[in-house]
C-alpha cells in the first residue's frame, strides 16, 4: 500500500481509463478521466445517462461488474492506492475508508431485518459490541434528524417512508466516518419536498464532518444546491471542470452551454418560445472517436475538433474545458426553430372536459382511502392543464379516473357537455380516441416484440378506424409529425432510445386525433436534451391540431414551461388552480408556496433567502388530519386550520385557493367556467 | 424542428446490434459445451430413431435360437436376449417410442398449458381463482399413479392415449408458470394502451402478451421434456403405450429386470439408454433456462 504524501486529497484520480467487455471488445467507458477533491469538500459530477457517471462512482469504490475492468490510470483515496488493494485490504477500505449511496434506497436495506439491526451492523463491522453498536445506532438516527429513533429500529424497511429509508442509509453510509461519500442519485426516486429535506440533511452533516463528497446527479439544479465544484463529463471524457457558480454561469464547453440551455428555467413558457435542443445522439459505447467527443453534435465543430482530440485546458483559474473552441463557447448557435403559433384558449367557449365534485375512493384492507374528494375543474380546448402535488397526492388517480380505467366513487366528467361513463369498456371508440394517454416510462408502454409500424398501424384500426393502404399512408404522416423516420417504423422498441420511443408513444396517442391527451410524467424518465425535444414535440403537436393536454409532472420548471393553468393536488383535494404565472408568482396556497421553495437553489444564492420547509410525511389518506387537511404540515397553520376545512374560493379571477389564508373572499361554484 | 432532424443514429450500428442482441442467445446456447453434448446425445438418438435399420447390425424383432442369452462379445456389443435378439440393434431402434410420445406429450401439455395461463393471468377474477384451486389439486397428484389410474380408466393404452394423458397432466403445472410471468406483463403501461384503444381480450392476450411470455413457456417446454421422457419410460415399464416385440427401452427392461441376475445386460443397456437421453434433455434445457432467464 503506497502511501501518498498529500493527505489534504480525499479523492485524487488521475487518467482514469476504464473499460466494458463486450462481446469479445473492450468498450472504453471513462477516457483518462482526472479529477480530485479535497477534504471537507464537495464535487459534482453530471452528464446525461450512458456518459460514465455512475461507473466512474463503482470504479471508486472497486465494484465493477465482472466484465468491467479498470485499464490504466490512478485512484487514491485518502492517500491510499485503490486500485493496488488486495482482498483483505480491500475489504478494510470498504469497511473504513468509503461509503455508497445509491439512488434506490428501498433496495439498498435488507426488506427481512429490522432498521436497527442493520443499522447496529455498520458499527459492529467497526468492532464494536453488541449493546454499543445499538447506542451509537441510535445516535446516527438522532444524527439524520429521525425524530424517534428507537421506534424506526424497531420497523422494517418497507414500513419507512422513501426519505426516512434514504435517511436510514446515509446514516449508515456515515457510521464509520469515511474519507470519501459517495452519492449516486441519492434524490432522484424522491418528492421534491423530500428531495429538499434530504439534500438540507447532506450539507449540513457535510459542514459537520471532514468528509469528502462526490455527488453524482444529471439535475444541474442539485449539483449547484450541493457542490463546491462540479465535473462534466460526456462519453466518459470530463469535458469541463470548475467550480459550481462559473461552470454554470459561464460555461466554456459547448455541452455544457448546451445542457444549460435545454432545461426550462426562470419560467420560460411555451408561448414565449421554443426549448433549445441539443441534436445528434451519445456515440455508442466503446466507439472509436478520433477528435472531440462532442465534435458530431455541436455546431461549433471544424474540421479539427474531428480529427484531433482537444486537450483539457484552463480557461480561467481553477476553470478547465476541453474545447478549443472555449473562448466562444457561450455564442454556440441555437437550432432554427420555427416560430410556432399557438392558438389562444378560448375560455368563452364550451369546456372540453369538466370534472365536477370527482371522487374515488379505494377499499383497501378495510380501510376507505380517500384518493381524490371533490375535484371540479374544467380544461378547454388547445390548453394544458397542469398538475402537480407530491406522490400519493392523487394525480395518477385523477389520470386514471379520467381515462376510465379506475371508476369514479361520485361525482362525474363530462366531455364536450356530454357525460362520460365512469369506466372505459363502456366508452364508445369516438369516446376512447378522444382521451388518450402518454405514459412515463416508454419501456414498457410499447410493446417489445412489436416494430413501431405495427403499434402505429394498430392505433389507426382501432382509434382511427383505418386500415389496408390508407392505413400506411397515415403511418408515414404520424411518423413525420413526431420526427420519426422511416427506418425507426421497422425497429422494435429495444432498438430506440428513449426518446424515440417517447416519440412513438405519443405517436400512438395521436393516432385516432385526440381531444384531451393525459400526460403522466412523460419526460421524467428522459435526458433533459431529449426532454426539451420531446415538449418542443408537444407544444409542437398541440398548436397544429388544438388538443388539450392533462400534464402531470414534478418538474415545476417544466410543467411551467407547458401549462397554460395549473392545478395543485395534496391528499387528492384541490388546494390551488389558476393561470401558471399566477401560481408561480404567487400569492400561493401554503402548499404551493413549499413545493416551488422545494426546487433546489445554488448553494451561492441560497443565503438569505426564505424557505419553507416541509417537515413530515404526507398523512396517510386512510386518516387524513381534520380540517384543513395540509394543517399537519402547514407552517401558517391557525387554530381554524384544525377543525374547519376550507372551501375552495376564487381569490382573483381565474384563480382559485382552498386556504383560510384568503378567507373574505367570495366562494364561486368552481364548476362554472370562468370568463378568459 | 430540425432539433431531431435525425432522431436515429448512424443506420449501419443500430442494424448490426439489433441482429447481434438476436442472435445472442443462439450464440451463448451453441457456445455450451453443455448444450453440444446434450445435443449430440439427442440428435444421434434421433438419427436412430428415424433409420433403424442404418444403424443396426441385426434386425432388431429376429429371433435367433441359436444364440439366445449371450453375454456382451464381439459379435453382439451389449448382448443378446433370451430370443437371440442383438440388445444393441434392440436399443439403438427402442428410441423411436419414447421420441414420439415424449415431444408430443409436452408439445400439448406446453399449448394447453399456455392458453390456461394466458387465460387466467389476465382474466384474472372468478376464472383465476376457480383455475387456480383446481390447478392446485390436479398438482398435488403424484404424476405417475395418476397416469395408471386414467390409462386404467380409459382402458386403452395406445400411443395417443399417453401422450394425451401426460399432456394433461403437464397443463396445470406449466399454466402456472405462464400465469406469474402473464401477471407480471399485464401490469405494463403497453397492456393499458391496448385496452384503452378498446383492443378485446382474445387480441390483448395474443397478440400483445403473448410474443412477451414466449421465454418461460420455451424453458417450461425444454424443462417438461425431461420428465415427459421419464413419465413415458415409466409408463411403458409397467406395459403401457406399447407392445412387444416391437422394440422399447422401458419394454425391455420391463421383460428382464426379473432376470438381472444372471442377465444383467439385458436391463442394464436399455436403462443406460433411457438415462442417457434424460441427461441429455436436461442439460439442454438448464442452458436455455440459463439463457432465456438471464
Amino acid at each position: 500500500m503506497s502511501i501518498v504524501a498529500d493527505t489534504k486529497k480525499a479523492l485524487d484520480i488521475t487518467d482514469l481509463e476504464l473499460v466494458y467487455r463486450v462481446r469479445g471488445i473492450d468498450r472504453p467507458v471513462l477516457r483518462g478521466v482526472s479529477f480530485s477533491i479535497e477534504r471537507g469538500r464537495s464535487f459534482g459530477l453530471v452528464g446525461e445517462s450512458g456518459c460514465g457517471k455512475s461507473t466512474a462512482a463503482l470504479g471508486i469504490v472497486r465494484y465493477l461488474p465482472r466484465n468491467g475492468r479498470i485499464s490504466g490510470g490512478a485512484v487514491s483515496v485518502a492517500g491510499r492506492d485503490v486500485l493496488s488493494l488486495g482482498g483483505r485490504e480491500l475489504r478494510d477500505y470498504h469497511a473504513r475508508t468509503v461509503s455508497m449511496v445509491y439512488q434506490n434506497p428501498g433496495s439498498a436495506l435488507n426488506p427481512a431485518l429490522r432498521v436497527g439491526t442493520q443499522v447496529a451492523e455498520a458499527f459492529t463491522v467497526l468492532g464494536a459490541s453488541r449493546s454499543e453498536a445499538g447506542t451509537r445506532a441510535q445516535e446516527a438516527l438522532m444524527k439524520v434528524q429521525i425524530a424517534d429513533p428507537s421506534s424506526v429500529m424497531s420497523r422494517y424497511p418497507h414500513q419507512l417512508s422513501g426519505g426516512m429509508q434514504q435517511r436510514v442509509v446515509i446514516a449508515m453510509a456515515l457510521a464509520k466516518d469515511p474519507a470519501l461519500l459517495i452519492l449516486d442519485e441519492p434524490t432522484t426516486g424522491l418528492d421534491a419536498t423530500v428531495e429538499a429535506e434530504v439534500l438540507d440533511l447532506v450539507a449540513q452533516l457535510q459542514a459537520e464532518l471532514d468528509t469528502a463528497v462526490l455527488f453524482i446527479s444529471h439535475n444541474l439544479g442539485v449539483i449547484s444546491k450541493m457542490c463546491d465544484r462540479v465535473g462534466v463529463l460526456y462519453a466518459g471524457r470530463l469535458v469541463e471542470e470548475g467550480p459550481v457558480e462559473v461552470v454554470l454561469h459561464d460555461p466554456r464547453h459547448p455541452y455544457t452551454v448546451g445542457l444549460l440551455r435545454c432545461i426550462p428555467r426562470g419560467g420560460v413558457r411555451k408561448d414565449h418560445g421554443r426549448l433549445d435542443t441539443i441534436p445528434g445522439f451519445l456515440p455508442s459505447l466503446g466507439s472509436d472517436i478520433p477528435g472531440c467527443v462532442f465534435a458530431d453534435r455541436c455546431a461549433l465543430a471544424d474540421e479539427r475538433c474531428h480529427s484531433e482530440e482537444p486537450a483539457i485546458t484552463e480557461v480561467a483559474s481553477g476553470h478547465l474545458a476541453r474545447c478549443f473552441h472555449h473562448e466562444r463557447a457561450h455564442s454556440l448557435p441555437r437550432e432554427e426553430l420555427a416560430d410556432l403559433a399557438l392558438p389562444a384558449v378560448n375560455r368563452a367557449a364550451d369546456p372540453l372536459i369538466r370534472l365536477d365534485d370527482l371522487g374515488k375512493i379505494f377499499h383497501q384492507r378495510g380501510h376507505d382511502v380517500h384518493a381524490l374528494v371533490g375535484v371540479s375543474a374544467t380544461i378547454w380546448p388547445g390548453e394544458t392543464l397542469g398538475l402537480v402535488g407530491e406522490s400519493g397526492s392523487g394525480k395518477t388517480t385523477l389520470a386514471r379516473t379520467l381515462l376510465g380505467i379506475v371508476g369514479a366513487s361520485s361525482g362525474t366528467v363530462e366531455l364536450e357537455r356530454r357525460r362520460l361513463q365512469p369506466l372505459f369498456q363502456k366508452r364508445t371508440r369516438d369516446d376512447l380516441r378522444a382521451l388518450q394517454i402518454v405514459f412515463q416510462n416508454p419501456d414498457s408502454a410499447l410493446n417489445r416484440r412489436h416494430s413501431v409500424r405495427r403499434i402505429l398501424l394498430r392505433s389507426l384500426r382501432k382509434l382511427a378506424g383505418v386500415g389496408g393502404a390508407e392505413a400506411e399512408t397515415r403511418v408515414q404522416e404520424l411518423a413525420a409529425q413526431v420526427r420519426v423516420t422511416e427506418r425507426t417504423l421497422t425497429q422494435k422498441p429495444a432498438q430506440l432510445s428513449g426518446g424515440l420511443k417517447q416519440r412513438v408513444a405519443i405517436a400512438r396517442a395521436f393516432a385516432g386525433d385526440p381531444k384531451l391527451v393525459i400526460c403522466d410524467e412523460p419526460t421524467s424518465a428522459l435526458d433533459v436534451s431529449v426532454q426539451a425535444a420531446i415538449l418542443n414535440l408537444l407544444v409542437e403537436l398541440q398548436a397544429e391540431r388544438g388538443v388539450s393536454y392533462l400534464f402531470i409532472s414534478h418538474d415545476l420548471g417544466v410543467v411551467r414551461y407547458i401549462s397554460d393553468r395549473i392545478a395543485v393536488l395534496y391528499l387528492g383535494r384541490l388546494q390551488e388552480l389558476g393561470p401558471a404565472d399566477v401560481v408561480f408568482d404567487g400569492p400561493h396556497h401554503p402548499y404551493t408556496e413549499a413545493l416551488l421553495s422545494a426546487v433546489p437553489i445554488p448553494k451561492s444564492r441560497s443565503r438569505g433567502k426564505k424557505r419553507v420547509i416541509l417537515t413530515g410525511d404526507v398523512p396517510s389518506p386512510i386518516n387524513p388530519p381534520p380540517g384543513c387537511h395540509f394543517h399537519s404540515r402547514c407552517p401558517y397553520a391557525m387554530a381554524r386550520c384544525r377543525t374547519v376545512v376550507p372551501t375552495l374560493r376564487e381569490v382573483m379571477p381565474g384563480h382559485w385557493a382552498s386556504c383560510h389564508l384568503h378567507d373574505g373572499g367570495v366562494t364561486i361554484p368552481l364548476a362554472r367556467p370562468a370568463a378568459a | 424542428m430540425s432539433a431531431v432532424a435525425s432522431p436515429t443514429p448512424s443506420p449501419a450500428p443500430v442494424r448490426s446490434e439489433a441482429r447481434a442482441a438476436r442472435s445472442e442467445r443462439l450464440r451463448l446456447l451453441l457456445r455450451s459445451p453443455t448444450v453440444l453434448i446434450g445435443a449430440t446425445v439427442i440428435g444421434f438418438w434421433l438419427f436412430c430413431a428415424i433409420f433403424p435399420g442404418l444403424v443396426a447390425p441385426y434386425n432388431p424383432i429376429f429371433d435367433n435360437q441359436f444364440s439366445t442369452s449371450e453375454p456382451p462379445n464381439w459379435s453382439h456389443p451389449f448382448g443378446t436376449d433370451t430370443n437371440g435378439r442383438d440388445i444393441f440393434s434392440r436399443v439403438l431402434a427402442g428410441s423411436r417410442n419414447i421420441l414420439l410420445i415424449a415431444p408430443a406429450a409436452t408439445l400439448l401439455g406446453t399449448l394447453l398449458g399456455t392458453i390456461l395461463g394466458l387465460l387466467t393471468g389476465y382474466l384474472r377474477g372468478v376464472v383465476d381463482d376457480v383455475a387456480s384451486r383446481l390447478i392446485d389439486a390436479v398438482l398435488s397428484l403424484p404424476l405417475i399413479v395418476t397416469a395408471i389410474l386414467i390409462v386404467t380408466a380409459v382402458g386403452n393404452s395406445s400411443r395417443w392415449v399417453v401422450v394425451l394423458i401426460i399432456g394433461l397432466i403437464f397443463t396445470p403445472i406449466v399454466s402456472r408458470t405462464v400465469r406469474a410471468a402473464v401477471l407480471a406483463e399485464a401490469e405494463l403501461d403497453y397492456v393499458q394502451a391496448a385496452r384503452l384503444r378498446g383492443e378485446r381480450a382474445p387480441y390483448t392476450m395474443y397478440s400483445e402478451i403473448l410474443p412477451n411470455v414466449m421465454s418461460p413457456v420455451v424453458v417450461e417446454f425444454t424443462v417438461r421434456l425431461g420428465y415427459a421422457i421419464f413419465a413415458v419410460a415409466s409408463l411403458t415399464f409397467i406395459g403401457f403405450g406399447v407392445a412387444p416385440p416391437s422394440p422399447d427401452w422401458a419394454a425391455q427392461i420391463n421383460q428382464y429386470w426379473t432376470l438381472i441376475d444372471p442377465y444383467w445386460w439385458m436391463t442394464l443397456f436399455p436403462a443406460l439408454a433411457i438415462a442417457s437421453l434424460v441427461v441429455a434433455v436436461n442439460l439442454v434445457a438448464d442452458s436455455v433456462r440459463e439463457v432465456y432467464e438471464r
